[in-house]
């Protein structure tokens, strides 16, 4: 099991590389796992899988019942959707089937409901139903007034998206991936049958490559001579509010989108906080993941309407991810069969739903393009812990107490963790290189003291390992 | 595996200065198990890290850590267990909680609870400071954590938001670990620590305080690279800084009061209680700083003396006192505890104005009858102001709320 971290990259020449360790990249870099012939490096610019987009998202598993019809992005959303579900179900990813509501709060937007319900169609999913107010307010008793309806999407879930991608890359390394960290990838040579790609740490060749770098897609895709598309970083600020706001909501709440805009969401995530957001605002920076007064000013006074009890509960954290926005409404991913190269971009919200789909949809573009993959294996299932609030942490279950005392000893107390979760994260087939990949393993430090009671316990624990 | 059950006579969820004199009076009373619980591996609660003077008493001054200790060793003394490392999960019932730790899982039922479970400062998040989300960011508590108890490395250049007495302590922390305290921000006119603490900072250690000014945006990828802040009158600088610490503005940790269903006062974000410390549920009582966020060690321990009475009173077989009318405040005041009042009630209040006031007048008014009027030297945000408890004999108990109100010039 390899992965690196610092030093010269292996010299010898893979068969795949994926630049992009991502939901997406980690997804496909899983699939190519399956081939135990073929040689696969996963090659990441940061020091952790999942630090892109693929941690600062609204964490929704998505139906897919309002993408374009007939796109390939609705294609993938579907399959990815079913995917995820049963992946998720046997590896311990945290899911909780809890059904949307788009509300409609004005003429317009209840005059759009029908038009969804028949796109939902389209999109071959047919469970929505419209509602009237009277079973809106019945169902969600704490909404702000004012709502004229809305359309139930019982199909739509909230998902783990940390636990996700970092499934797809325990999984991935387990079954002989190399995993090369801090390696940002500043230009590739195409010659010879063979890409050379130069990173911080020295040069990596391969025989074939596949482009899932997320926001730097067309960076990458420029280095290879192609202007398809431009990424444009469109941030999204979220809220996250405490725990104990939790029971406000029984749906996610999404917004009815206009002409005038998408509008913001409330939705309870799978740890058991509530999540408002996000905004929706073009930059041109992709470093920009800051919050704003402003962007946080507008997410209150939207939340003030959609559900007012929500502004006096605490806020726990706030973040901000960018998509990979492009120029148009759909995934771009395309082959390059002259240069044995396959460009995933334009991977927006929707990434993590599809994540598996675009993984086949990926591996089957490359053997098409001549890759012989060699025979298939089914690959060892994985079981990552956790993180969901409806799932008893380990300090809940007497039996592993019993066995391993260091699961009743909890460190950080909001979010009911262990040192022994703490222990096994660290030294997990990927581990954390710092405290915040430890939180996303854990949720360490991810609660309502944001390490007031914790923060020193936790970061001792993490030194003390030597990590 | 079914939870084993432990019964005993009052436990106190919270070994910090309020739970551990509470457990202390108790057992020296003559109770035979009074049982405290911390979920830190040590006894103590916040005065543990505050290495600083200003515990204990005139003649017998100490430090955080020694009062922690002094307190500890009073309640193992008089016979009551203290269980550290261990946590309250959740109710079990209306006197009965769910525990676990090292040990395994448990429920404990009691004939009475006392809830004991301290304040936390509002973290960053909390106070929607916009930015980036770099490393360095602090809160009094976790600096102190990790300077006096772990010996961690902070950073060199801090920023210390607020201006109050915990403020002050957290810029001594910062010294204590080597790091320069760059800059001192208040959003206020003016420190609201004592005179000579505020003198000492600005004259001995060359710490500016910025008065009137807010954190607008922390910056830097990575570790932290400096603070934006903004006068009230427009102006905006960056100080570079790779620490920056939040102070104060403390909230009660109140989960365990929260899930238990029991009334909440608006103004505390704590339990309500009377002047008993009884909370809405029988049985059930609250004490420190989970009660008024927050007050000296040596008011929580008071309130640990003044809930032992009570919890005494009602493992006797005392009737609550059933009519208990809210005690409310008007802005500029914050909150006051206790929150709820009994004629007779005989313990001092404490309030916390959001206002700076000169020679205010505080008036406590029920069903527009004047019950109380004084004269205040002055009210400043951020420290406490008390209100003697003569009045409350002149409450109907049967009539609408009590209403505290300031009015400054």
């Amino acid at each position: 099991m390899t992965v690196t971290l610092n030093g010269p990259l292996p010299s010898g020449s893979y068969d795949v590389a994926v630049v992009g360790a991502g939901v997406v990249g980690c997804a496909i870099a899983r699939e190519l796992a399956r081939r135990p012939r073929l040689r696969v490096a996963l090659v990441e610019a940061q020091d952790d899988v999942g630090q892109g987009t693929s941690k600062a998202n609204t964490a929704i598993l998505h139906t897919g019942f309002d993408a374009v019809p007939g796109s390939l992005e609705a294609r993938l959303v579907r399959e990815g959707a079913r995917r995820l579900a049963a992946y998720a179900g046997e590896s311990g990813i945290a899911v909780e089937p809890v059904g949307a509501l788009l509300v409609a709060w004005d003429e317009e937007q209840r005059a759009a409901l029908p038009h969804l319900a028949e796109k939902a169609v389209r999109n071959e999913y047919r469970a929505t139903r419209l509602i009237e107010p009277a079973e809106l307010y019945e169902r969600e008793p704490h909404l702000g007034p004012g709502a004229l309806g809305a359309l139930h999407v019982p199909g739509e879930s909230i998902v783990c998206p940390w636990t996700t991608t970092l499934a797809y890359a325990t999984q991935a390394v387990r079954h002989g991936v190399d995993l090369h960290l801090n390696s940002p990838v500043s230009d590739v040579n195409w010659h010879d049958g063979e890409h050379v790609l130069s990173t911080a740490r020295g040069t990596l060749r391969t025989r074939r490559l596949v482009n899932a770098a997320g926001l730097h897609a067309d960076t990458l895709d420029r280095h290879l001579g192609h202007r398809d598309f431009t990424v444009t970083p469109r941030r999204g600020q979220l809220i996250v509010f405490d725990k104990l706001a939790r029971d406000l909501v029984h749906h996610i709440l999404l917004p009815v989108p206009t002409a005038r805009g998408k509008g913001v969401l409330v939705t309870p995530t799978v740890y058991g906080n509530l999540l408002l957001g996000p905004t929706a605002e073009d930059l041109d920076d992709k470093r920009a993941t800051g919050s704003t007064a402003e962007g946080l000013a507008l997410l209150r006074e939207s939340g003030a309407r959609i559900l007012p009890a929500l502004l006096d509960e605490e806020v726990t954290a706030v973040y901000a991810g960018l998509r990979a926005a492009t120029e148009q409404d759909d995934y771009r991913i395309t082959a390059h069969p002259e240069q044995a190269y396959v460009t995933v971009g334009g991977i927006r919200s929707t990434g993590l739903t599809a994540s598996l789909a675009i993984a086949s949809h990926v591996t089957a573009l490359l053997a098409d393009m001549g890759l012989d993959p060699g025979p298939a294996r089914d690959l060892e299932p994985v079981r990552m812990p956790n993180l969901g609030e409806t799932h008893p942490r380990p300090h809940r279950n007497a039996r592993r107490v019993a066995a391993d005392p260091e699961y009743g000893s909890l460190v950080c107390h909001c979010e009911g963790v262990s040192r022994g979760e703490i222990r096994d994260a660290l030294a997990s087939t990927v581990p954390p290189r710092n405290l915040d990949g430890l939180r996303r393993r854990t949720r360490a430090r991810a609660g309502r003291c944001q390490g007031f009671y914790c923060g020193a316990a936790v970061r001792e624990l993490f030194e003390g390992a030597g990590a | 595996m079914t939870r084993p059950t432990r019964e005993v006579d009052v436990l106190v969820v919270g070994a910090g200065p309020a739970g551990l004199a509470a457990a202390a009076r108790l057992a020296a009373a003559g109770i035979a198990r009074v049982d405290v619980l911390d979920r830190e591996q040590h006894a103590g609660g916040v005065p543990r890290h505050c290495r600083h003077g200003g515990f204990g008493t005139w003649t017998h001054p100490l430090t955080g850590p020694a009062y922690a200790r002094l307190l500890h060793t009073a309640a193992v003394r008089a016979g009551a267990v203290v269980r550290t490392g261990t946590t309250a999960l959740d109710w079990a019932g209306p006197l009965a909680l769910d525990t676990v730790g090292p040990q395994g899982l448990e429920t404990v039922r009691a004939r009475a609870v006392v809830l004991a479970t301290g304040a936390r400062e509002r973290p960053r998040a909390a106070r929607l400071v916009p930015g980036t989300r770099p490393d360095g960011v602090y809160t009094t508590g976790e600096l102190q954590q990790a300077v006096h108890l772990y010996g961690q490395r902070i950073g060199t250049r801090a920023v210390v938001v607020g201006a109050e007495s915990v403020s002050y302590a957290a810029a001594d922390t910062v010294r204590a670990a080597g790091a320069q305290v760059v800059a001192m921000v208040t959003e206020l006119p003016v420190s609201q620590t004592t005179a000579v603490r505020a003198h000492d900072a600005r004259l001995r250690h060359r710490v500016p305080l910025l008065t009137d000014t807010t954190v607008t945006e922390l910056l830097g990828h990575g570790r932290l690279s400096g603070v934006r802040v903004r006068h009230r009158d427009g102006r905006s600088v960056q100080l570079a800084c790779d620490t920056v610490v939040f102070t104060g503005d403390f909230v009660p940790d109140h989960e365990l009061a929260r899930r238990g269903r029991l009334e909440l006062d608006p103004g505390t974000r704590g339990p309500a209680v009377d002047g008993a410390l009884h909370t809405s549920r029988p049985g059930v009582f609250a004490a420190g700083s989970l009660l008024h966020p927050v007050e000296s060690a040596a008011t929580a321990t008071r309130d640990g003396v003044r809930v032992a009475a009570a919890v005494l009173e009602s493992l006797a077989g005392a009737e609550r006192p059933r009519h208990t009318v809210p005690l409310l405040v008007e802005p500029p005041l914050r909150w006051i505890a206790p929150n709820r009042v009994a004629p007779g009630d005989g313990h001092p209040y404490v309030l916390r104005t959001s206002a700076l006031s000169k020679r205010p007048v505080l008036q406590v008014v029920q069903d527009g009858r004047v019950l109380h009027e004084e004269r205040l030297r002055a009210a400043v945000p951020n420290r406490t102001l008390t209100l003697t408890a003569g009045w409350t004999r002149l409450v109907d108990p049967a009539g609408g709320p009590v209403r505290v109100t300031l009015t400054g010039r």
